[in-house]
């Protein structure tokens, strides 16, 4: 009865509705604090522990961290045909990183807690981070410089640190003589290539040019045969240490010091050490460049690639958005027409990101890419240069997807800059222009800015036109760097979103690329999350300032 | 406002009186910036008509129908060497060649006729030429069927050479089984009908001997250790053929053997194993009265198009039935003419022919698509020989008054109607007519499937789950937190809600299917349970709460239900959770999964419907749940507050007065909402498996039409036929999402006037 009387007061109801959204709420928070917890987490120097194990039978010793833990119904487990004690209720496993590509052949093992003997965290136990064949879990046994041990024992963690510091300086160098000296060498040669074949076409080739071109050749080809001989140096110079480690099963591997990344012991640091550690690997995770297929390393590239592209978006996006919102607000005629533009405007909004990929690859870069390639690079025939996906194109179809975002914002700032403004500013004598360009655009530009920082927040998130015009997996090289013209529009470039996409789901090693997805996803997540709350911000601002003049 | 856009007031100030310099230039100055910006504005706005007009650009060709040129017509070249036996073209238009019964081969050009050389095959010189055949016509292979029971297989190519930067094709005749002639029938009966396939694997020659053998022979290329090649020569005599054969074909696969006669009786063979055929069927395939007139092979010689004296072309297959059974059956028919089919030539790199008949005109159709393209008269006089060039962009045309006729086509996209990219179709080797999505392929041979069907139900269903999710958390979440919450508290939710409309979909579909696949794999009963025990929960606290003591139940203030429900879901959820596998075990037999597979028959995809339904809900729910709000809560306060004065209880009130309300603002909202979902790519691509299957269960994938644009566009040849479907495919999402999009959005300004004249 009682129950019969709740129901009919509808409060039941109300509750339900009220669950709702709490349900939204917690999904919410609950997906950021999934997202930051497994994001933040793969920087944690993790510990390394040695299981002794129950093999078949056979007792074997494993080294690795512990990734993650699944509990299944004995009686689930007995179906898929594992083995377990009468008396069990559950069957616990464990997912090892046991590291050790190159010896045991894969990353992962999963293990099962009732064949556990034992579980230790000797204090001696490295992590290695490689740049090649991943992580190596073990024990460091010796020092060896130019072939020859010249530490053992004790002495071996203070003996390699130093020199591991020597070999990362010397790696930098190296690096940046291949990437920067040699990589600028080669472009230099391309573009004399160009050149000669620019000229060859316009039939103003001659001898004289010949001549002058083999000069220049020559002079690159003897600075690269200089750079080459300083790498050659460096190189033999970073060979000539190693160490020597024990992995797991006793096998003692001769690892170079120049593909170590990093070295730690992990169970014997302190907690400061690790919080130090921590943020040393976060720094270089944003500023480095990716390693073994994207599966490790840094995203920079792609950073980076996301910020030239959104920054060049936001350059066109902006004065077409603006002009276009001027036009339809404070001149056009106000009439059915324009209630129509306005809505298919709007509506633009709404519609499949990726068909505004399908219109960028046909008509910008099939047909404008391919009309400018004919028309300006000739020489370059038959590889494209504008003709195929690249920045320019992405930040070209993105700014036509963001188009409608920046129309309605400023279209919204501009109808609520009061109409007694721009009535005074008339009155007092000033041109419409003037109205427009001293009084009302200064008021409604918070407005703007509130619709280009959206625009920016949108075009950062979205991938999937991107996939059609630009976006690759791994870019050689920037889209911005020391040579001439410096700002290489017609260059492909890496984009954190597709970087999520591409390492999460074609990545040959989804299991040991997983954290670095879900680190890249929350940089994503922060960055697009801080530009919303920057954008709603602004509007509040600008709501409270016009309140205060409506009052006037 | 109206009245301020006229820039006619503020320059009537300067109107008389003298102009200084200065306001001359200020005026100048507005009047340019006036053009600029309207020209500026009308051009954003084309810019983005734009996109409509370029996507129906470039799907437009699809559609249009196909058309041929007259080039030139001529003399056949050498009429004196003898009648016509084959006529072909090679890929470039430029040279075609004449086979005659007398085994003269008279290479030509193209266009004009001119003779470019003549060559005769080499027959031994007691024999007779008693029959001819086309091998595969890629292949260029001829075979000379002879009176004394041999045979001479030739094979015109053309080699390419550039002297002086200039291409130049010189023809010639190559003997691929050598120039000897092989013995067939060792019985030294004369060949009346011979048919022949070369592949790598080796040659098949079927022939029918004067005396109504039908001999079969293989030659399969043996090496010894030595690396010497000799050939190995299977033989085989049919002996009770009791049909007459006026036509006689194997297929490039060297697996089956037609034999048909004009009356219209088809027996097919399966000659895999040469030594021994087996008759599969015997059937009749024309109807009453009409005799068949032409029999080729469609490309890929996997069905026969036969022509008959009625002007009928039907399209027959081998086709697998249900029951494993093999047998022929009719694919398709096409009525191509009132009078009867001279001659049919397939293409050879898709699955189109040619017909011509007997009063001179030609007809090009498409098989696949069902669709006739050309039919045009072309002479007066009866034809007598049909072909087309190897890219099928120009034919040849012999009359029975020793003319030829040179035409041009442009066909480029004859597989695409509306019949194949909606409707059912029969494809070959396929049992039955049925919509499919394939679109990639390497060989010539591959027969396009571009039926969009299977691709926009996938859209429909992942949006449907979406929405089912979406609908009532964004709905019921609205209605509270505009009508019930404290204001406070809506402050923070508000935006918090919409704060997830800016998270990148890349991220819902990244843990949708690396995440939350796997979950639900392993906690589906605990998923199900959680739509049940949650509610139950609430209603439980809510019942408990009522009855609570008032000073606990006033400490929490008004409209701050929702923040007091949160510990109570989560502990709810806990529950659903910890009780699932007990009821897994009591119920489902201790896995779902498997009792599912057991007792239904349903499959369990791990990346399925409901994954995507809930990532996708969750990136829909904050677009409804922000417009529904946005309804709600602009519901003129004086009709809630008269409900209230009139004793109705605020439920009452809600769904009375402010749900009928606002009830258009909700429509639209969902509209919006069901847009975004159909048009959402990377939460697809990513929770799903992306195979296009027709399945509505929930345990099943699907392909949307964004996710197949994602996946396929990248390697699409441009302006091929699979590019312009894509673009299609982009078109039909602009087109539903544009049309639900203003039709909401005309909704709601509808709302908005009738709210402000409440």
């Amino acid at each position: 009865m009682m129950i019969k009387e709740w129901f009919k007061s509808g409060s039941p109801w109300v509750w339900l509705n009220a669950a709702a959204v709490s349900t939204s709420i917690i999904l919410v928070v609950g997906l950021l604090f999934l997202i930051a917890v497994r994001g933040l987490g793969h920087f944690w120097p993790a510990d390394v522990v040695e299981y002794h194990y129950m093999d078949n039978g056979k007792e074997s010793i494993m080294i690795g961290e512990l990734v993650d833990t699944s509990v299944m119904s004995a009686k689930m487990a007995k179906e898929s045909g594992y083995k377990l004690q009468d008396n069990a209720d559950t069957l616990v496993q464990h997912l090892i990183k046991t590291g050790n590509r190159d010896i045991l052949g894969m990353d992962f093992r999963w293990i099962q807690q009732q064949n556990i003997k034992s579980e230790r965290l000797p204090k001696e136990l490295i992590t290695i981070e490689r740049r090649e064949w991943g992580n190596f879990y073990g024990r460091l046994t010796a020092v060896k410089e130019n072939g020859r041990v010249i530490a053992t024992g004790e002495k071996v963690w203070t003996a390699v640190q130093s020199r591991i510091d020597r070999a990362h300086k010397i790696y930098d160098e190296i690096e940046h003589i291949q990437k920067k000296q040699i990589g600028a060498i080669n472009y230099r040669l391309e573009r004399l290539r160009l050149k000669q074949r620019s000229l060859e076409l316009k039939g103003k080739w001659n001898e004289e040019l010949a001549k002058e071109q083999t000069q220049e050749k020559s002079e690159l080809a003897k600075e690269y045969q200089g750079y080459q001989a300083q790498a050659a140096i460096l190189y033999k110079e970073i060979n000539r240490d190693s160490i020597l480690a024990k992995d797991s099963t006793g096998i003692e591997k001769e690892i170079p010091l120049k593909s170590i990344v990093h070295l730690i012991r992990a169970n014997n640091m302190g907690v400061f050490t690790k919080i130090i550690t921590y943020f040393a690997k976060f720094g270089e995770f944003i500023s480095e460049d990716p390693r073994e297929a994207n599966t490790e390393g840094g995203i920079f590239p792609a950073i980076f690639g996301t910020v030239m592209m959104v920054m060049l978006m936001a350059v066109i996006v902006t004065p077409f958005g603006v002009i276009a919102a001027v036009y339809m607000r404070e001149y056009a005629k106000q009439g059915f027409t324009t209630r129509l533009i306005r809505i298919a405007v709007n509506n633009l909004a709404g519609v499949p990101s990726i068909v505004y990929g399908v219109f960028g690859l046909g008509f910008f870069v099939y047909i404008l890419g391919g009309n400018i390639d004919a028309i300006f690079f000739p020489e370059a025939a038959p590889a494209p240069v504008f003709g195929t996906p690249g920045l320019l194109w992405a930040s070209l179809t993105l700014a036509l997807l963001t188009l409608p975002v920046v129309i309605v914002s400023t279209e919204e700032g501009l109808s609520r800059v009061p109409k007694s403004i721009r009535e005074g500013s008339l009155a007092l004598g000033a041109t419409k222009i003037e109205t427009l360009w001293r009084t009302v655009l200064p008021m409604a530009s918070p407005a703007m800015m509130t619709g280009l920082i959206l625009a920016v927040a949108r075009a950062a998130g979205e991938v999937a036109p991107l996939m059609l015009v630009g976006v690759v997996k791994l870019a050689p090289t920037l889209p911005l760097d020391g040579n001439f013209p410096f700002l290489h529009l017609d260059r492909k470039f890496m984009h954190l979103g597709f970087h999520i996409y591409d390492v999460g789901f074609q990545s040959p090693n989804v299991e040991a690329a997983r954290p670095l997805v879900y680190a890249t996803s929350l940089l994503l997540v922060m960055v697009i999350i801080g530009l919303n709350l920057f954008a709603i911000g602004i509007r509040n601002n600008l709501r409270e300032k016009f309140r205060a003049l409506e009052g006037m | 406002m109206n009245e301020l856009n006229s820039n006619k007031q503020p320059s009537s100030l300067f109107q008389h009186g003298t102009l200084t310099h200065h306001q001359r230039w200020r005026l100048l100055k507005d009047s340019l910036a006036s053009k600029a910006v309207t020209f500026g504005g009308l051009g954003v706005i084309v810019a983005i008509v734009l996109i409509f007009f370029y996507l129906l650009y470039v799907v437009a060709p699809l559609f249009g129908s196909a058309e041929a040129k007259s080039i030139s017509q001529y003399n056949v070249p050498e009429v004196n060497a003898g009648k016509t036996l084959l006529l072909a073209m090679e890929e470039q238009n430029k040279v075609a060649v004449r086979f005659t019964d007398q085994g003269k081969v008279i290479f030509f050009e193209v266009a004009t006729g001119k003779i470019i050389s003549t060559d005769s095959i080499a027959i031994p010189e007691n024999a007779k030429i008693s029959s001819f055949s086309q091998g595969n016509p890629i292949t260029g292979v001829v075979a000379y069927g002879l009176s004394d029971g041999r045979a001479v297989i030739a094979k015109h190519a053309y080699k390419i050479s550039y002297p002086n930067d200039k291409r130049l094709i010189t023809p010639v005749i190559e003997y691929p089984m050598g120039k000897e002639a092989l013995l067939i029938d060792s019985e030294g009966h004369a060949l009346d009908k011979i048919a022949i396939r070369i592949n790598e694997d080796g040659t098949i020659i079927a022939t029918k001997t004067q005396d109504n053998r039908i001999v079969l022979s293989r030659y399969t290329k043996e090496e010894s250790m030595f690396g010497d090649e000799t050939l190995e020569q299977t033989t085989s005599v049919l002996e009770s053929v009791t049909m007459p054969i006026d036509y006689l074909k194997v297929d490039k696969e060297q697996q089956l053997m037609y034999l048909a006669s004009k009356e219209g009786g088809l027996s097919v063979y399966n000659i895999a194993n040469t030594a021994e055929p087996k008759l599969i069927e015997h059937l009749r395939v024309t109807n009453k009265g009409a005799q068949i007139t032409s029999l080729v092979f469609l490309n890929a010689e996997i069905s026969l198009l036969i022509g008959d004296s009625n002007g009928l072309v039907s399209q027959w297959s081998l086709v697998r039935s249900d029951s494993n059974q093999k047998s022929m059956q009719k694919l398709r028919s096409f009525k191509v003419s009132d009078s009867a089919v001279v001659s049919i030539n397939a293409e050879q790199r898709r699955k189109g022919f040619m017909i011509a008949d007997s009063k001179g005109d030609i007809g090009i159709y498409h098989s696949t698509a069902e669709r006739q393209l050309i039919n045009e008269n072309i002479t007066q006089s009866r034809p007598e020989y049909l072909t087309q060039s190897p890219r099928a962009n120009g034919f040849l045309l012999q009359t029975i008054d020793n003319k030829i006729h040179f035409w041009t086509v442009h066909n480029e996209h004859p597989d695409v109607s509306f019949s194949s990219i909606w409707k059912e179709v029969w494809y070959e080797s396929y049992p039955k007519p049925d919509y499919i999505w394939q679109s990639s392929s390497s060989s010539n041979d591959f027969e396009p499937k571009l039926s969009l069907t299977p691709l926009v139900f996938g859209t429909l269903k992942a949006a449907f789950y979406a929405m089912m999710v979406a609908i009532p958390l964004a709905i019921m979440g609205a209605i509270y937190t505009a009508y019930f919450m404290a204001p406070a508290m809506r402050s923070y939710v508000k935006p918090t809600i919409e704060l997830m409309e800016a998270l990148p979909t890349v991220i819902l579909g990244f843990l949708a299917g690396l995440w939350l696949a796997p979950f639900v794999e392993a906690h589906l009963v605990g998923v199900f349970s959680l739509f049940m025990v949650v509610p139950i929960g609430v209603m439980l606290f809510a019942f408990c709460w009522q009855h609570l003591p008032k000073a606990i139940r006033h400490s929490v203030a008004n409209g701050w239900d929702a923040a007091l429900l949160i510990p109570v879901i989560i502990i709810s959820a806990w529950f659903a959770f910890a009780i699932s596998p007990m009821i897994e075990s009591t119920f489902f037999a201790g896995s779902m999964q498997i009792w599912m597979k057991d007792t239904f028959g349903v499959g369990y995809d791990q990346r399925n419907s409901l994954v995507v339904g809930l990532a996708m809900g969750f990136a829909v729910i904050p677009t409804i749940f922000s417009i529904t709000e946005d309804a709600i809560f602009s519901v003129p306060k004086n009709l809630t507050i008269g409900s209230l004065a009139l004793g109705a209880t605020p439920w009452q009130t809600m769904t009375r007065v402010v749900l009928l309300t606002a009830s258009p603002g909700i429509f639209s909202a969902v509209m919006i909402g069901f847009g975004r979902a159909v048009g959402e790519t990377m939460i697809v691509l990513m929770a799903t498996g992306n195979t296009p299957v027709m399945d509505l269960s929930i345990f099943q994938g699907m392909r949307t039409l964004a996710a197949n644009i994602a996946v396929e566009m990248p390697e699409a040849e441009v302006d091929s036929t699979h590019y312009r479907v894509l673009f299609l495919a982009a078109l039909v999402l602009f087109l539903f999402t544009f049309i639900f999009n203003t039709l909401a959005e005309l909704i709601r300004q509808n709302l908005r006037e009738k709210y402000s004249s409440l």
